[in-house]
């Protein structure tokens, strides 16, 4: 029998024709949602090995490391308690965790409130760029409902699509979509002033397809503007929530994307590397989860005119849902996607 | 190189490697990239007491060895009068 964990985190343990079965059946549910080709006979023995080996911790064979971006570095730090400066605390990313790039971010991860402190985070940018190597990215979550009331000034669309108020709704959502790439695009200059090697934006289409919109306007500007600026967008999920629905960026509705097509809309509006992510299901196993996520991932890689990095973390890539994820089955997701799923960064 | 210029992981570890004068394996060897940041100055993670390049220093050396644009070093140069503001 093999240990390994379901999506919640809890162990169990399986023989190794019930991971076979899991696996097929993650590729199949991939394959069939996100219009993508299953993995290879190869692949699911190569995923086998992976998932079956028995040590605690699996890594990658020399030569086929990753590099990882990041999100929300400082966050961490606070997040546990410690009262760290940030300019410190990305110095210790650099120094102590290793950490192939740096990003500064303020703890309420947001453009809505960090629009408010430009000048001070400007301030620690322009300071640990002095004293860091590592390209520094500003991130923040796009995070657009909270420009709805109360927080904000426009309707909020769940209120008023259950009230059958359905060209309000719509019309709700591009104000602030349009509120968004105006705060995106004082970030981008304040950050770029600041000398900060580019963007982060992080969960993105966390709020729909107006919200991806609106982010994907922001980066087509910004690169217009700053050819030099490095922009990472990260997604939030491995489907654009059409909770507009008719939104179009080129051409093209954004509801209902999966990967590969959320890297290629990423790729058209001149974001630099795309952050791949598919959403862990906690009522299946690690085995299941994984192999979904390899599924996509991979797809996404092939395709793409951009580099892509697989989210890989807490409820994303394969991991359990977890605040302390395990790292049994995040060495064995990091692993299976650079050797598996060839992806250019976690 | 991925941020900078698109590259595929495949090709940003080559072009770097080859900017080194390094295989591309020794890449993420601890020892032998000690050695090479040294003899480089591009900075390790420990940076010595002496005259080893530093933070924005080791920036500078480490832009013009891979023909990028590194926007913080750029912004250093026209504050310091090394290049005029573009």
């Amino acid at each position: 029998m093999v240990t390994t964990r379901m999506g919640d985190g809890a162990i169990v343990q399986m023989s190794e024709a019930e991971i076979r079965k899991d696996i097929e059946d993650g590729i199949e549910d991939a394959s069939r949602k996100g219009k993508c080709p299953p993995l290879t006979e190869s692949d699911i023995l190569h995923l086998m090995d992976i998932v079956c080996d028995k040590r605690k911790f699996v890594s990658v064979e020399r030569g086929n490391e990753l590099v990882l971006t990041y999100d929300s570095q400082p966050l961490k730090f606070t997040r546990l308690g410690l009262p760290i400066a940030m300019p410190q605390i990305l110095q210790t990313y650099e120094r102590v965790l290793m950490a192939d790039t740096l990003e500064m971010a303020y703890v309420h991860y947001s453009a809505k409130p960090v629009r408010m402190i430009l000048p001070e985070e400007q301030y620690a940018v322009a300071e640990t760029l002095l004293g860091t190597v590592p390209a520094l990215l500003y991130g923040v979550m796009p995070n657009m409902p909270l420009y709805t009331k109360p927080e904000g000034p426009f309707d909020n669309a769940s209120e008023l699509l259950p009230a059958g108020k359905i060209d309000e709704a719509l019309a709700a959502q591009m104000e602030c979509a349009d509120a968004l790439e105006n705060d995106l695009l004082s970030l981008g200059r304040a950050m770029d002033t600041a000398g900060a090697d580019g963007l982060d934006l992080d969960t993105t289409a966390a709020g729909g397809d107006a919200e991806f919109y609106g982010c994907l306007n922001a980066i087509e500007k910004l690169r217009a503007e700053f050819p030099r600026m490095n922009i990472n967008v990260g997604m939030a999920g491995e489907f654009i929530l059409g909770f507009h629905g008719q939104v179009k960026y080129k051409g093209e509705r954004l509801a209902g994307m999966y990967p590969a097509d959320q890297c290629r809309m990423v790729a058209a509006a001149g974001g630099n590397i795309c952050g791949a992510v598919v959403n862990t299901n906690t009522n299946r196993s690690f085995p299941w989860n994984i192999a979904r996520a390899l599924t996509h991932c991979k797809h996404a890689a092939e395709v793409s005119p951009i580099p892509v990095h697989a989210n890989v973390g807490m409820g994303v890539g394969g991991v359990p849902m977890q605040m302390t994820p395990p790292i049994d089955c995040v060495s064995r997701a990091s692993t299976a996607m650079a050797e598996i799923g060839r992806l250019d960064g976690l | 190189m991925q941020l900078s210029k698109n590259m595929r992981l495949g090709e940003a570890k080559k072009y770097v490697a080859d900017k080194l004068g390094v295989d591309i394996q020794d890449l993420s060897d601890e020892v032998t990239m000690r050695e090479v940041r040294e003899d480089l100055d591009i900075a390790t993670v420990f940076m010595g007491y002496g005259h080893a390049s530093r933070g924005i220093e080791a920036k500078s050396n480490i832009a013009k060895l891979l023909g990028i644009e590194i926007n913080c070093v750029e912004r250093f140069k026209q504050k310091t009068g090394m290049v005029l503001p573009g």
